[in-house]
């Protein structure tokens, strides 16, 4: 017999091929009939984020620095996504923009203000997508403090809800609550290697 | 087994198990061996129970108030039955998008083929050491033990792969793999074996996970390749997901040039709307939260963020062995959540170290002699009661005591001799099938009981069954003797 080179491609597809070839059942077809949409509660979003212990703070967009202010300490440095509303951030803190910033500057500032993509009021969860009010991932990672500003237009009730507004080809980060464990006698605790602690700033 | 021939190999070939001699899916001894040392061993009962008794308590809350649960539970199903049926289209569809979007996709027909794609991977990237995400498929492979062979260190991130690292140990739980460990035990550990670590270290777990974050901040920031498991990839899209709580999976994800995921070819959902049904299943059925902490979904490489290197190796490894057996196959749905073993009345008490593969509870005890051969794996199905709870705990529905039947008996029919089961099965056929036979040997049931005192049970080969049961005392009359005197 004659052949060019099989690749291990070629076995492994054509093993599944041959697994599947003696037939079986044809599945049945996948029903949807669980909850696709519901009203929105940003309440149940601020009591679900407390649940994760999350700190949740209600403010205007006017008074979005005011509270910023009274979350980190005077002369902290943070970390700031370069397509964050300016009117955002404090003049008592020290804004460091990213615009290439090396690890090591970003793991040591106070802190990182970003906005959001989207949030889950039933689950409590934060969805960041990389937009420019956002930034790359690494930017909420190592900071020990990250403060996200949310507009209320921007909670949906439910998971399904959520994936129908996201971009898939997006780097997606879904935050429930700071970093946590509870890998020693099922104990939690929060923050091991992400920020521990997460402060969501909640709009109207 | 394993059958390797690279020429004029026909368009299909026959699904093949996962070879013996490298990875972790068997183990040095039976389940009943095994099992008996861990039920000897009270501080691994004590924890165990006080781990599953917490989980199952957490996890029954959250999914109380996810009203159409069940529906959930039946679209996961039914999606993952769906995917199985047409995997190998799907997985090209897979690797056309994540080929489209700067990733590179690898194909390894097993163990041996994965772990050597990843330790040439590592090495054309010149790095010596890798940072790795808490992945079954990696330990499956024995990832770590060849890349030692090979001169790289691969470093756990996950705090308990830690603590199972750093101790020498085997993980012990799918979600908690040092489940088996208490504070004191990981104290230890961290004090004999984390460089640099404060002798004064308190046991308590924020003290002992404050360590750990210490301890592998600067191995995140300076460690040039990392390696990741997959929990599900979209074939429609070409996104990959990581479910953690820590966000050593963001760190690993985010920080390295180069990224290295691991999967099993089933990991593959058909399409970006099916996540919304996972997404809801696995964290409530897993460690019991309404969402874990961190979700990261990336599409092959992003300019300017992350990782600028992506590979994806996709991993057959007896998968396609699995899929073969129309029955077997359901076990491909498992989404690794755990929740079976945390309901198992045999996990509870034996612990996952006694089911020797890296996949423990019920969900091991079919996938691992479906993935290795039923002969290397046959005490397996038997290491349960069948008592249902697994069937229903699972958020994909697999029917675990209908598998566990299934593969006893290819367990049994594979044996190449006889055995005292197989014996007696064919003498009570026999006798069964000839009544004055069977009335003669009820009447000697009876005069057994006259000349043999009480619980001293049956003579070889048959005193295994008794050594650990009671053997009923025979009646005074049979029924047939009831029925002829009426």
């Amino acid at each position: 017999m004659v052949g060019r080179a099989v690749t291990s491609r070629d076995l492994v597809l054509g093993r599944l091929r041959a697994a599947l070839a003696t037939g079986g059942p044809a599945p049945a077809p996948v029903s949807r009939d669980y909850v696709q949409a519901d009203t929105v509660d940003v309440d149940q979003l601020a009591q679900r984020l407390t649940d994760y212990r999350a700190h949740v703070h209600r403010a205007t967009e006017a008074a979005v620095a005011d509270t910023i202010a009274d979350l980190l300490p005077a002369g902290a440095t943070v970390v700031v996504p370069p397509g964050l509303p300016p009117a955002w951030l404090p003049s008592t803190v020290t804004a460091l923009t990213d615009d290439g910033l090396d690890h090591g500057r970003i793991g040591a500032a106070d802190a990182v203000v970003t906005a959001a993509a989207v949030a889950i009021a039933q689950t409590g969860t934060i969805v960041l997508d990389g937009s420019p009010d956002q930034g790359r991932r690494v930017l909420s990672l190592l900071p020990d403090r990250h403060v996200c500003v949310l507009r209320a237009e921007q909670v949906v009730a439910t998971v399904p809800e959520a994936l129908a507004r996201l971009t898939p080809h997006r780097p997606l980060t879904w935050i429930s609550g700071p970093s946590a464990t509870s890998d020693i006698e099922l104990i939690r605790v929060e923050g091991v290697h992400g920020p521990r602690h997460l402060h969501v700033v909640l709009l109207p | 087994m394993t059958r390797r021939t690279f020429l004029g190999m026909p368009a299909t070939a026959p699904p093949v198990t996962a070879p013996a001699g490298v990875g972790h899916l068997r183990g040095d001894e039976s389940f009943p061996d095994a099992a008996r040392r861990s039920l000897a061993d009270p501080q691994l009962r004590r924890n165990l129970r006080h781990a599953t008794t917490t989980i199952r308590a957490k996890s029954a809350g959250v999914i109380d108030e996810q009203a159409d649960w069940e529906q959930l539970r039946a679209a996961g199903a039914a999606i993952k039955a769906d995917t199985l049926h047409r995997l190998p289209d799907l997985l090209e569809q897979l690797e056309e998008k994540v080929t489209g979007a700067g990733g590179v996709v690898h194909w390894a027909a097993d163990a041996i083929e994965a772990n050597r794609i990843v330790t040439d991977l590592v090495r054309a990237a010149g790095a010596d050491r890798v940072i790795k995400v808490k992945s079954m498929a990696t330990q499956e492979i024995g990832l770590n033990e060849a890349l030692e062979a090979a001169g790289i260190t691969p470093v756990e991130t996950d705090l308990a792969e830690l603590i199972v690292q750093l101790g020498d140990d085997r993980p012990s739980h799918i979600l908690v793999p040092a489940i088996h460990r208490n504070r004191a035990e990981i104290r230890e550990i961290f004090l004999r074996e984390m460089p640099g670590v404060d002798p004064a270290l308190a046991d308590d777990p924020t003290a002992l996970a404050a360590a750990a974050r210490r301890f592998l901040r600067e191995t995140f920031l300076s460690t040039p390749v990392a390696v990741s498991g997959a929990n599900f990839a979209v074939a429609e899209t070409g996104t990959l997901a990581v479910v953690e709580s820590e966000g050593n999976g963001r760190m690993c994800l985010t920080v390295p040039d180069t990224l290295i995921t691991v999967m099993g070819v089933e990991k593959v959902v058909p399409t970006w709307r099916d996540l919304e049904v996972f997404l809801q299943l696995l964290p409530r059925a897993s460690t019991g939260e309404r969402m874990n902490p961190y979700t990261s979904m990336w599409t092959g490489v992003t300019p300017g963020d992350g990782p600028q290197a992506f590979h994806l190796v996709l991993l057959d490894n007896g998968r396609s062995a699995v899929l073969a057996d129309e029955v077997g196959r359901q076990a491909l749905r498992c989404i690794r959540c755990s929740a079976c073993l945390n309901v198992c009345p045999v996990y509870e008490r034996a612990g996952g170290h006694a089911y020797g593969s890296v996949y423990p509870g019920p969900i091991g005890a079919v996938l691992s002699p479906q993935l290795t051969g039923i002969e290397d794996n046959a005490s397996l199905p038997y290491a349960s009661t069948l008592c249902g709870a697994c069937y229903d705990a699972c958020p994909v529905k697999i029917n675990i005591p209908e598998l566990l039947v299934h593969l006893r008996a290819e367990a049994v029919e594979s044996r190449p001799r006889p055995t005292a089961e197989s014996i007696a099965m064919a003498a009570a056929a026999y006798t069964m099938d000839r009544p004055r036979l069977y009335a003669a040997g009820q009447r000697a049931a009876r005069l057994s009981r006259l000349a043999g005192r009480r619980g001293r049970g049956l003579p070889p080969p048959l005193n295994g069954w008794t050594a650990s049961r009671d053997l009923p005392e025979p009646p005074a009359q049979t029924f047939r003797e009831w029925w002829a005197g009426r």
